[in-house]
């Protein structure tokens, strides 16, 4: 697999040294591999870090920024980031206030969290955490490591973010990032796998002619294979997935969210054909996004999140936002 | 360093960075058969991420050799977990960190004290994943460890034989991982299809105690 890189081992900070050069107005810690707001910590404002494995740009670090989160740490590829990082983005991003910890529901991403929160704590930093937990395609949540965090992320991070920078207390922020949690379901799909640059290859074999339905973001195989199918059938699919399990009743956010490798000519194709089917079940739409948001390296297919609005978080949602990856109002 | 060590007393802080050295050799080595069984079930990292932890954790000790076996662990276990991430960093940290703090201060312990602390690991390893036995994780190769050091031992073995006798347990119990299905973890994710492959953490868990009996062996 032809990957633009210059050694397996060196792609994250790699990255990170390119990030740092389009992005001035971020801190990038290329050592230590945490992303800063310049001038953070702002006196009085709740500090909001998240974090993850690499391979998902522009998540996390590219939400660093007025508006969303005041730090990211980014991990190894598809592997969490540790504890020191958090701990250091933690006592950067605190004025005093309290920090906010985003974390995504993955068993390596929440120990890793765990121990931050409680080695920031034992430093004198206020730390509260919400998961993110919002993968319908995790049915039997009993015996699996629960549902998976992938595009509500998104939506937490920009509405607790802006909840921040209104100067909302802590414990308000968090209980806006719950509430956009709690209301918000995703379901992908992947058209191939996804080839991490450590294996050089595609993680799983999905052959030409099939889908993999309900996949996850790290090059993990979903639960279903069935042959190929055209946008509209997988926009049926996946809108009957998060529509059963949330029952919206009332307008909602819609991210139509590219894996990295579907171009945004069939995204906004697939968006059309994702709006018919809410539209069938008369489900009002809000707002939405279309683009690569939450990624899997090279995995062609696509993930919808809708995330149930009230005038509130819809307010929240509409506040200006400056971040290398989102952008609107500022 | 070289002093004979005392048979009865055979793991001391030289004893565990020779296990050390070992242990990193040979996540140098099989790195990539890890990383291979972590594709079809996993993400595709456990080897490169074993690799880099251990061989930080070589260079960690080399740096400031610590004096005691607990010592030895504690920092292992400490640097694990701030270089390693994923799941296994929190989890192999713990497991060695625990250990380490377990056999606190003393010098040079019997394979009996070793069993204790590796036990006290094991259940902090538990107690942070939250994983029971047929889980399809670590502790499906560790924990048949810990029972066949403490049945060898009991039954008058020396430390090397003891040793042995858990590292054919833990590889034991790392194939029997082959048809369980996964309910920790990213394999889980997978439900029946994680059922015919390797767990990866069980394999890796299986190498350490591995390392343990070759450490014991060429003491012998």
């Amino acid at each position: 697999m032809k990957m633009l890189i210059n050694v397996a081992e060196n792609v994250v900070a790699d990255a990170l040294r390119g990030f740092a050069a389009a992005h001035p107005e971020l801190t990038v810690d290329i050592e230590r591999r945490v992303i800063v707001r310049r001038g953070a910590p702002y006196e009085g404002k709740v500090g909001l870090v998240s974090g993850g494995g690499s391979g998902h740009e522009p998540l996390h670090g590219g939400f660093v920024g007025k508006g969303m989160l005041d730090a990211a740490c980014p991990g190894e590829v598809f592997t969490s980031p540790v504890p020191d990082q958090m701990v250091r983005a933690a006592a950067a991003v605190d004025s005093g206030a309290g920090v906010l910890f985003i974390v995504k529901n993955y068993t390596g991403d929440v120990l890793n969290f765990q121990m931050a929160a409680e080695l920031a704590e034992d430093e004198g930093v206020q730390v509260v955490s919400v998961l993110v937990d919002d993968d319908v395609a995790v049915t039997d949540s009993l015996y699996t490591a629960g549902r998976r965090g992938t595009g509500a992320t998104l939506f937490v991070e920009k509405i607790a973010g802006a909840a921040a920078e209104e100067g909302a207390p802590l414990d308000r922020v968090a209980a806006l990032a719950r509430q956009v949690n709690s209301a918000s379901r995703s379901f992908g799909v992947a058209l191939s796998a996804c080839s991490t640059p450590a294996k050089g290859g595609p993680t799983f074999d999905l052959p030409d002619g099939e889908l993999e339905l309900g996949v996850g973001i790290h090059g993990e195989p979903g639960r279903e294979r069935r042959a190929m199918m055209t946008s509209g059938e997988i926009a049926d699919v996946t809108v009957e997935a998060v529509v059963s399990d949330l029952n919206p009743d009332g307008p909602v956010l819609v991210l139509v969210n590219g894996m990295g490798a579907t171009p945004l000519l069939e995204l906004y194709g697939f968006n059309a054909e994702v709006q018919r089917a809410l539209a069938e079940r008369r489900i009002p739409v809000a707002r939405t996004l279309v683009g690569n948001y939450v990624t899997s390296l090279d995995m062609a297919g696509a993930s919808v999140t809708i995330c149930q609005v009230d005038e509130e978080l819809l307010r929240l949602w509409d506040a200006p936002v400056s971040t290398p990856g989102l952008r609107w109002g500022c | 360093m070289n002093a004979t060590p005392d048979p009865e007393a055979p793991v001391d802080a030289a004893f565990l960075r020779r296990w050390l050295d070992t242990a990193a050799s040979v996540m140098e080595r099989e790195a990539s058969r890890l990383t291979e069984l972590d594709s079809p079930i996993g993400d595709a990292d456990h080897g490169t991420n074993m690799r880099r932890g251990f061989l930080a954790a070589r260079t960690a000790v080399e740096q400031e050799p610590p004096q005691t076996p607990g010592g030895v662990l504690v920092l292992v276990g400490r640097t694990l977990i701030s270089t390693v991430g994923g799941a296994s960093g929190p989890l192999y940290g713990t497991l060695l960190r625990r250990a380490g703090k377990d056999l606190g201060e003393e010098q040079a312990v019997p394979a009996a004290r070793l069993r204790d602390g590796l036990r006290a690991g094991v259940d902090g390893v538990a107690a942070l994943g939250g994983a029971v036995p047929g889980d399809k994780t670590m502790l499906d190769a560790l924990l048949p460890a810990l029972d066949a050091l403490t049945g060898a031992l009991d039954a008058g073995g020396g430390a090397a034989d003891a040793l042995a006798a858990a590292a054919a347990a833990a590889d034991e119990g790392a194939k029997a991982t082959i048809p369980l299905r996964a309910r920790k973890g990213r394999a889980s994710y997978l439900g029946e299809r994680s059922i015919g492959h390797q767990d990866p953490g069980a394999t890796s868990s299986a190498l350490l105690i591995a390392a343990l009996a070759d450490t014991a062996r060429e003491d012998g």
